[in-house]
């Protein structure tokens, strides 16, 4: 996020593209509202007519896949209209230009028939979120997880540009990360093609830097694949050994029946984890870890605000912290280094990684601090983009809509589009074993428009087989006008009746995120 | 602009728009309040935190009273006390006196209050609530005869948690907190969230336990939540080595929120699914090993593979589920102890 969760409470106009809110960050979801009570008008944006789309001015129930000309039919009106902020593409901008070229086709009408809305509804959004004095973006994996999924983020910061919605409090553009410590993960380089704080991989003085660092002689400048890339390489041999950290590909990942052969191809799989998942059952060994609450720690949250965790029971049995197992493993494998806490590894990391070089244990103790965080002075930063951006300008990068890698047919005429539910939590490893939630969510199930649902007989309650190019799986009938005629939708949380096994693996070509948004499915009564 | 004022005897300098309740807690003078929350704007319906203001024709409610220049207070002049048991009288005539049974004694204000004040019945002889307990929702019980109408949670789900499930129903002595057509929760538009079960100062609203324990038996780790990118902080209750019960921190990002899973899904942590001994796989079936045995199939295999097939013959999952400092860990150890860059975690899924 650019900005931090409570300035969503100063907030005048708060567009919301592609998050569920209220179900997926629920506290979030309460503090939109709470701005909502202050004052602040909500735009939703969304395939389904979610619980915080009755907040909502404005609710655009567009087409799966259709976010890059929903943003840029806002930026043709704000253009037509003179609603943009031209103070601050003079000033911080580049390519102004060329995102007007860019954008120039895309009228209301044209963008209408594209997402499949009302084009007044796009002008009123447009003008609203322009003429805000304090406009901020929230978007989530409806915008990410798409093939185009690095066009539709570039297309919201157009959008938050173009109206000077950035650097200021209140103001910006902010992804809801989904997973308690993605953002961490992320920071400290669990990634192929950074080490810790994104710094790249393939640059040989960022290497020798790290190579100095860990007191080893050199490290590879090759960037590493990522998770659907490297389940394609144990495919196809190139990988041999497979070590799963706490993730479980088995329901997660798209495309489950390719998953599934990927894993039981290799070599050899190690699964550490805290319950034997669907992915641990195909491992040859599965190593015991400690859950969060037997262990210390920290954990980076949406805003980067880096907050301590705190062992609270002992572990069950002989299961023991991750850090430990993987200190192990690089002990045994020659590499001496020895921890005695998580804040020596902390206080390591923190030498590495510049944004958190100011963050120690002691600072964090009541309040955690959010990065970037330089030194041990610096207070940590609120909001990002204030004055400058890093690259110096902020550039305009106007987008092209281009349709989803799966678009509906004859023979699958529906597009399936998959989320989360409240009472769920991914792939239920934690949330499947608390009695309360699986009353309130217990089974996978299918939402169907009234019409398409009358269409093959199927009334509320009944199976349906669900069929994609990839797989099939019967679930139960939701017949509701919460989706349109033409989308169903599934949650993807459950291994029985698994979303998965119908979605679609293609890639979007720079973040390598799978298209979990959109693919196409034919459904028929299960008898 | 700060204005001039005397709690009890002492001289105070407290900002113009503090409450007098704001200014005696800020030299800990501690006024006692039920439903008070310092999140909201106070509203002066329990009464319980009225104090003496010289001058005044009548005891002012602190939490609600704006100071000003010259003010002269007593927070616990003989009036004032005789008020505020007069107020716990009122609360507990129409409040059942189990406490000896209630779960939440040993964290109940009303209690707390009792005891201090030394009140032990209302001695009125007025008619009671007689109302039905509603354990429809899986995560709490609402035993609406224990309510005392502070309004905490009415307040706390409609002005915070922005939900509107619960208000007050009726008037007069039927007042009463409940959902839309006075039914259960569960048939409601509740989240089950628990913000309101985490407000109630006596035992309305409780959350279930699948076995009893008392207060005085626990202790508080302060910790930040598992599940979504939120980072909600919040204390984990302990009790003999497990957790029994969440409260939410009244800190950022959250202010004192939670959801139902922060709130209610912490009971995955001593689920006896847990793996509790390493599993090496043997023709097709998980045996438990000794983590000896375990390290040294999966080191030998690793020296094997890195010998036969070099470094990017391994690919590593880590996980936005673990901490910064076992991400940390595992990229180091692919890195620079394997020597690939083949590491990557489930941020894109």
């Amino acid at each position: 996020m650019t900005n931090s969760i409570d300035e969503f409470l100063d907030a005048d106009v708060v567009l919301i593209v592609g998050s569920n809110t209220t179900e997926n960050h629920p506290v979030i979801g309460a503090k939109v509202r709470q701005a909502k009570n202050k004052g602040a008008k909500i735009i939703v944006v969304d395939p389904r007519k979610i619980d915080i789309s009755a907040d909502a001015e404005i609710h655009l129930q567009l087409k799966p896949g259709t976010n890059v000309a929903f943003a840029n039919g806002m930026m043709n009106v704000i253009l037509n209209k003179g609603l943009e902020n031209k103070a601050f593409i003079e000033e911080r901008m580049e390519d102004f230009e060329k995102l007007k070229k860019a954008v120039e086709k895309y009228t209301p009408e044209v963008v209408a028939e594209i997402c499949e809305v009302d084009p007044e509804d796009i002008i009123k959004a447009a003008e609203l979120y322009a003429t805000a004095e304090k406009g901020s973006i929230i978007y989530c994996m409806g915008v990410t997880q798409h093939s185009m999924g690095t066009n539709n983020v570039m297309s919201m910061a157009n959008l938050a540009n173009l109206c000077g919605h950035m650097g200021r409090e209140s103001t910006g553009v902010n992804p809801l990360r989904g997973q308690n410590n993605v953002q961490g993960a992320c920071d400290m380089g669990a990634l192929p093609t950074s080490y810790p704080a994104y710094q790249a991989v393939s640059n040989p003085e960022i290497a020798e830097k790290f190579g100095k660092a860990w007191g080893v002689e050199s490290l590879s400048t090759v960037p590493g694949l990522t998770i659907v890339e490297m389940l394609n390489a144990v495919e196809k041999g190139d990988i041999k050994m497979l070590y799963i950290m706490g993730e479980n590909p088995m329901v997660s990942d798209p495309d489950l029946n390719h998953v599934k052969h990927a894993l039981e191809s290799s070599d050899f799989l190690v699964v550490q984890d805290i319950f034997l998942t669907e992915t641990a059952e195909l491992a040859d060994v599965v190593l015991p870890a400690a859950s969060f609450a037997e262990k210390d720690g920290t954990f980076s949250n949406t805003e980067r605000r880096v907050q301590r965790i705190r062992k609270a029971v002992d572990a069950p049995g002989e299961a023991r912290p991750d850090w430990v197992i993987l200190m192990e493993i690089m002990n045994r494998l020659g590499y001496d280094k020895k921890y005695n806490s998580a804040e020596e590894i902390f206080d390591e990391l923190r030498t590495v990684t510049p944004s958190y070089a100011g963050i120690t244990y002691d600072r964090i103790e009541k309040l955690g601090i959010q990065w970037p965080c330089p030194n041990e002075d610096h207070p940590g930063t609120k909001f990002l983009h204030s004055g400058k951006f890093a690259r110096g300008k902020g550039l305009f990068v106007g987008m092209e809509y281009q349709e989803s890698a799966e678009m509906p047919d004859e023979e699958y005429p529906l597009i399936l589009t998959t989320g989360r539910l409240l009472y769920q939590y991914h792939t239920r490893s934690m949330s499947g074993r608390v009695e309360g939630l699986n009353k309130k969510a217990p089974e996978s199930f299918i939402e169907i428009h009234p019409d398409t649902a009358s269409s093959i007989g199927v009334i509320e309650g009944d199976m349906v087989k669900v069929a994609s190019r990839r797989g099939s799986i019967t679930v139960k009938a939701r017949v509701s006008d919460i989706v349109d005629k033409n989308v169903v939708f599934i949650p993807f949380h459950f291994a029985e009746g698994a979303a998965n096994k119908l979605t679609n693996a293609a890639l979007d070509p720079k973040s390598k995120i799978p298209e979990y948004k959109v693919c196409a499915v034919q459904i028929e009564k299960s008898v | 602009m700060l204005v001039n004022l005397t709690i009890n005897g002492q001289q105070v300098q407290a900002e113009r728009d503090m409450t007098i309740l704001q200014a005696a807690r800020s030299i800990r003078i501690e006024i006692p309040t039920l439903c008070y929350d310092e999140r909201l704007v106070a509203h002066g319906a329990c009464r319980i935190c009225v104090v003496e203001v010289k001058g005044a024709r009548t005891l002012m409610p602190s939490c609600s009273t704006p100071v000003v220049e010259g003010m002269v207070i007593e927070t616990h002049s003989p009036t004032v006390i005789e008020a505020r048991k007069e107020i716990l009288r009122l609360m507990i005539e129409n409040h059942p006196l189990d406490c000896l049974t209630c779960e939440k004694s040993g964290n109940c204000i009303l209690q707390d209050l009792c005891y201090e004040y030394d009140v032990k019945e209302g001695g009125f002889n007025g008619e009671k609530k007689d109302y039905p307990i509603d354990d429809s929702n899986p995560f709490f019980t609402y035993d609406p005869n224990k309510c005392i109408l502070c309004g905490r949670c009415v307040r706390v789900d409609n002005e915070l948690q922005c939900t509107g499930a619960i208000n007050l129903i009726d008037r007069g002595f039927g007042t009463h907190v409940g959902v839309f057509y006075d039914r259960d929760f569960d048939s409601s538009v509740c989240v089950s969230c628990g913000n309101c079960v985490s407000v109630c100062p006596v035992g309305a609203l409780m959350s279930k336990q699948p076995k009893k324990f008392r207060y005085w038996d626990t202790h508080k780790v302060t910790t930040t939540c598992s599940y979504c990118g939120v980072g909600c902080q919040m204390d984990l209750l302990v009790k003999d080595n497990k957790v029994v019960g969440v409260e939410p921190v009244n800190i950022e990002p959250n202010d004192g929120l939670l959801c139902v899973k922060g709130k209610y899904g912490y009971r995955f942590i001593d689920h006896p699914d847990r793996l509790k001994k390493p599993l090496i796989k043997k023709d097709g079936k998980f045996e438990e090993a000794t983590w000896d045995e375990a390290m040294d199939l999966i080191v030998s295999k690793m020296k094997k593979i890195k010998e036969d097939y070099g470094p990017d013959a391994f690919g590593g999952f880590s996980s936005a589920r673990c901490t910064n400092e076992e991400n940390y860990l595992m990229q180091k150890l692919f890195r620079a102890v394997i020597g690939t860059n083949n590491i990557d975690h489930c941020a894109r899924l």
